[in-house]
């Protein structure tokens, strides 16, 4: 076990564990934002430097500061590692840049996305974005194309975060998409026309941390925050069965994988379970969903490190956090 | 420049010719065993040269067999990297070479004169198929500048006498096949 | 400077075949390091040299070596970054072409000091006609018994494969050049770990520059005092400078380190001075990603002392009036050239060759050209300016390679040394849109009322 003090708070975690895995086990607004990496996919991270992090001294051997900020998702801690987050005056300002690079070739078309109330990026910008736009050139864009029969692809709005490609390799017996082309030109797509229906890939859907990648039998039907998440299973043999039912009245309009506080889905499920299971009678009910998402909306409110609450959005409630992980 | 296109898969067949194909198990064997994929850059440049000068999805779906790759790892490689053609080409591709030592010393003027002589764009080709007219980045030449390539091919410090007598050479060298190759190859080894 | 040291055979006729190198005493330090020394020793010798990475680093180079994991059972590799692309840097393309077996010969001395059977030339796609002439120069080593099994009787064998890449500035950067070998697309890997301990196929690797390998023959024939014995400080040996631009004699040369750059441009033993009698503006002095200098801070320090072709003497003043040896792609601007054109010149070049991995690069090489190009065609505002320092300053040291930093500092360092060039621009964009459009003629071409901070010399 090793110690590292992060924003002043002192964790102790196991040798090799990331700088952002020891803040996730402090909580609260020491976390910093991810939108490419995520725990359960190897290789994912690095990427979008949102999660950059200033290493005021490198270990206890060696109290230097790290040169750079380092992207706190793929830097692993070391003892008496002392790191700064919301802190430190350089991360922050590196964070808005970074906030703002994403943002400058991302439309504005938040009203009309589906993924509007759940969507990191827009948590990111309301956090740490400017409030007016320096980025007066045109955007980029492209049309929007039907992938297989449930998913849509909505490339002006991919941040390129990798997650997507990485699952389909993970997950899927065949990845059908990729990234292609470089620079600022690279996208994400399939080049021939062809969908992507393997058993597992509609959770591209919910590791997408924008609506880039949205559920084709949802869409428009209605807004996130007008919907109420229950905790579902159902037996099923290809994947452990338990997502969120999310639901108009009586009626489920969608089915998902069940996010933790950071917006990871903690059990994967596969696509007849989200695509095809939209009657009550599919489903055994156990609940309203506690949803614990970790939205920099409401870390930012924080004024009290110690004891960090989170604010349910859906049903307007607070919770004290415990600081353990859930 | 947005692409976002889908292609178009036509199922042709496409094959190596035998000599190219033990070319091709022989550079596998340059690599440690299980990482065939290495292979795919040099195959993907045989098959450019071999199956009709670009690469469509016939071809790289061949390559992506031969290779025992997923074809969506072909895709990935073969867009990111500038040297492949995604689009059919002329029998001569031009590419002028654009980047800041060649055109702070003619580079693009000899890139406005080859415009102004083969009445095409920058990625367009002639008419009767024989040249395609391109731009690259920084060829390596930057002491020799103004610098083209004509099918990796080098051509320095030029100027519009040189360019008349490259296309002349060229537009020779079609008509018959059998005039002199003037190849860097039959210049050194 | 005095006997040149790698391009020591240059003017042999027929040099690059193996029998006339070799009567030349030509791998001769391939006999020595094999069958007097050990592989210890060879790479002491690298240490004791002071040898720095001619790739663009300046990484001491014995250093790197002993970073690499000997202790793991897997195999180890050497890889030879021949990638060379970045703009102004040529100097590669020449030692292959003129001396293939020096590189080979390096080859096998730095593979036996690593412990290495395998080693790979990563050799930029476009350079074809190179890739005939090292395997022909490969195939000849091997038929004299200098390649394959059991070198010169020895128990150290070696195999030196070529692998082509295809049109890919970022693949000269070492974690993206292996994961090109790998057959992938050419995205940096994120470090840590470093490649000696987990590079090419996860195993430990070594990544040199072409140069810094073929330094190693020579290294071991003189020995690696008598190499630190030349050069100044730091900065040990000699370096091959290629260099381009306004020049009146452009090309490659390999000048013993210390050189000031003053003589190195105007002497008639290097470029010769500036073309047709024109002053000296400004120069990069080593490849396209370090800052610019503006002709009185190429000449002369701050401190008002010579500058150097040292790696020291070139960093001197830091940011604020200072630059890096780099590459040694010394490219020279007279005063017909435009800062501001140049600038979005190279800008493009960044943006076109970024890997688009992370969203520093990848967005902002993107909006600094279109920013850059409103500038450059008249319609830039005041604002524009301080905008660029501002996106170059937030992508710089915010992404995975160093690329971003590259591609950060030609805009910073420009608006820095030339910023009335670019507030020209905008104060009169008439002026520029009447010069930057359809007029051909060269002589005219980026003149016509810039403000020019060259001075003439003497
Ligand atoms: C964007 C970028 C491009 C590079 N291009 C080259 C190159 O073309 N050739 C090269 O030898 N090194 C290049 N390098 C440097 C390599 O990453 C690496 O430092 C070098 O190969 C190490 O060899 P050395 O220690 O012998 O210099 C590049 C680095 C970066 C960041
Ligand atoms: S589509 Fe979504 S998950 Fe895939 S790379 Fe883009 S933003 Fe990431
Ligand atoms: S800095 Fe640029 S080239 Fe390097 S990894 Fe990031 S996007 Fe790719
Ligand atoms: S989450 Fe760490 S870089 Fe994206």
């Amino acid at each position: 076990m090793v110690k590292v003090t992060i924003d002043n708070i002192q964790v102790e975690v196991e040798e090799g564990t990331t700088i952002l895995q020891a803040a996730r086990k402090i909580g609260g607004s020491v976390v910093p934002p991810a939108m490419c990496y995520y725990s359960s996919l190897a290789g994912s991270g690095g990427k979008c430097r949102t999660c950059l992090v200033k290493v005021a001294h490198s270990s206890a051997r060696d109290p230097r500061p790290m040169p750079k900020l380092v992207a706190s998702c793929c830097t692993p801690v070391q003892e008496g590692m002392v790191v700064l987050n919301q802190t430190s005056h350089e991360v922050v300002e590196a964070r808005k840049a970074i906030v703002e690079f994403l943002l400058i070739n991302h439309p504005l078309d938040c009203p009309v996305c589906d993924q509007a109330g759940e969507c990191d990026l827009q948590d990111l910008s309301f956090g740490y974005g400017l409030e007016e736009t320096r980025y007066e050139e045109d955007r980029r864009e492209f049309p929007e194309i039907d992938i297989g029969p449930f998913i849509k692809l909505h490339m002006n709005r991919c941040i390129l975060c990798y997650r997507c490609v990485y699952l389909c390799e993970q997950l899927t017996e065949k990845r059908e998409h990729g990234v292609l082309y470089r620079g600022d030109t690279s996208e994400i797509s399939t080049f021939i026309r062809q969908s992507i229906d393997n058993e597992f890939s509609g959770n591209v859907i919910d590791v997408c941390p924008v609506g880039a990648l949205t559920d084709r039998t949802f869409r428009f039907k209605s807004r996130v925050w007008f919907l109420k998440p229950m905790d579902v299973h159902r037996e099923c043999p290809a994947c452990s069965g338990k997502a969120v039912a999310w639901m108009f009245g009586e009626e489920i309009q969608r089915i998902t994988g069940r996010k933790d506080r950071y917006g990871e889905v903690e059990e994967f499920i596969c696509n007849e379970c989200r695509f095809e299971k939209k009657s009550r009678a599919d489903w055994v009910f156990e609940g309203p969903r506690k949803i614990k998402r970790q939205s920099v909306i409401s870390a930012n409110h924080y004024e009290k490190m110690k004891k960090p609450s989170i604010i349910n959005p859906i049903e307007g409630t607070i919770e004290q956090s415990d600081n353990s992980e859930t | 420049m947005i692409t976002h296109r889908l292609h178009v898969k036509e199922n042709r067949p496409v094959a190596f010719s035998e000599a190219t194909l033990k070319k091709v198990r022989e550079l596998i064997q340059q690599y440690p065993e299980g990482k065939q994929k290495s292979a795919l850059l040099p195959v993907l440049h045989m098959a450019q040269e071999e199956l009709g000068g670009y690469l469509s999805v016939d071809v790289m779906d061949y390559v992506a067999s031969l290779l025992q790759l997923n074809p969506i790892e072909v895709f990935e490689v073969a867009t990111f990297y500038s040297m492949f053609y995604l689009e059919p080409v002329g029998k001569y591709v031009i590419e002028v070479c654009r980047t800041a030592p060649c055109a702070i010393c003619g580079g693009e003027e000899i890139l406005e004169y080859l415009k102004e002589k083969l009445q095409i764009g920058v990625g367009e080709t002639t008419p009767d198929g024989l040249f395609t007219l391109k731009t690259v980045e920084c060829l390596g030449g930057c002491g020799y500048a103004p610098v083209l390539q004509v099918n990796t091919q080098f051509h320095e410090q030029l100027d519009q006498v040189a360019i008349d007598r490259l296309l002349d050479t060229l537009r020779k060298q079609a008509a018959d096949p059998s005039s002199a190759d003037l190849t860097w190859a039959s210049q050194f080894c | 400077m005095g006997k040149p040291v790698l391009l020591e055979h240059i003017r042999i006729p027929g040099i690059r075949q193996f029998g006339v190198y070799r009567s030349h005493g030509g791998y001769r330090p391939v006999e020595k390091a094999l069958l007097e020394m050990s592989p210890t020793e060879v790479g002491q010798e690298v240490t004791r040299s002071g040898l720095r990475g001619r790739g663009g680093a300046g990484f001491p180079t014995g250093l790197k070596w002993s970073f690499l994991n000997r202790k793991s059972d897997k195999p180890r590799y050497l890889v030879c970054n021949a990638d060379e692309s970045e703009p102004g840097t040529f100097k590669d393309r020449y030692l292959m072409e003129h001396l293939p077996h020096r590189l080979v010969e390096g080859l096998i001395v730095s593979s036996y000091a690593l412990g290495v059977n395998t080693c790979y030339i990563y050799i930029r796609g476009e350079f074809k006609y190179l890739v005939r002439i090292l395997e022909h120069a490969i195939r000849e080593a091997k038929e004299n018994g200098f390649l394959g099994e059991r070198i010169l009787g020895t128990d150290f064998s070696l195999e030196i494969h070529l692998h082509p890449g295809a049109g890919a500035y970022i693949c000269g950067e070492e974690t993206a050049l292996l994961e090109s070998l790998e057959g992938k697309r050419g995205n940096p890997r994120i470090k840590p770990p470093y490649p000696a301990y987990k590079g090419l196929y996860d195993c430990p690797t070594v990544v040199n520059n072409v140069e810094t390998l073929a330094a190693v023959g020579p290294i071991i024939n003189m020995g690696g005092e008598a190499y630190a014995g030349l050069g100044k400080g730091k900065s040990t040996g000699t370096k091959l400078i290629s260099a381009c631009g306004h020049i009146n004699r452009p090309g490659v040369y390999e000048i013993e380190m210390g050189l000031p750059v003053e003589e190195f441009i105007f002497s008639d033993e290097y470029c010769n001075g500036i073309r047709s009698g024109r002053h000296l503006k400004a120069v990069i002095p080593g490849g396209s990603s370090v800052p610019v200098l503006p002709a009185d801070l190429i000449l002369r320090t701050a401190k008002n002392e010579k500058r150097l072709l040292t790696y020291e003497s070139l960093e001197e003043g830091g940011f604020d009036s200072g630059s890096m040896l780099g590459s040694g792609g010394f490219i020279v601007y007279d005063e017909t050239a435009c800062m501001v054109r140049n600038t979005l010149n190279l800008t493009r070049f960044y943006r076109h060759e970024s890997c688009g991995q992370c969203s520093p690069c990848r967005e902002g090489t993107g909006w600094m050209e279109k920013v850059l190009w409103r500038i450059e065609h008249g319609e830039g505002r005041w604002k524009d300016i301080d905008l660029l320092v501002n996106i170059a300053r937030h992508i710089e040291g915010n992404t995975i390679c160093p690329f971003g930093d590259a591609a950060a500092w030609p805009v910073a360092s420009a608006i820095r040394h030339f910023r009335e060039e670019f507030e020209y621009h905008v104060e009169y964009p008439d002026e520029v849109r009447v010069i930057t459009h359809g007029n051909l003629v060269r002589e005219t071409r980026f003149t016509g009322g810039h403000p020019v901070s060259g001075i003439r010399f003497r």
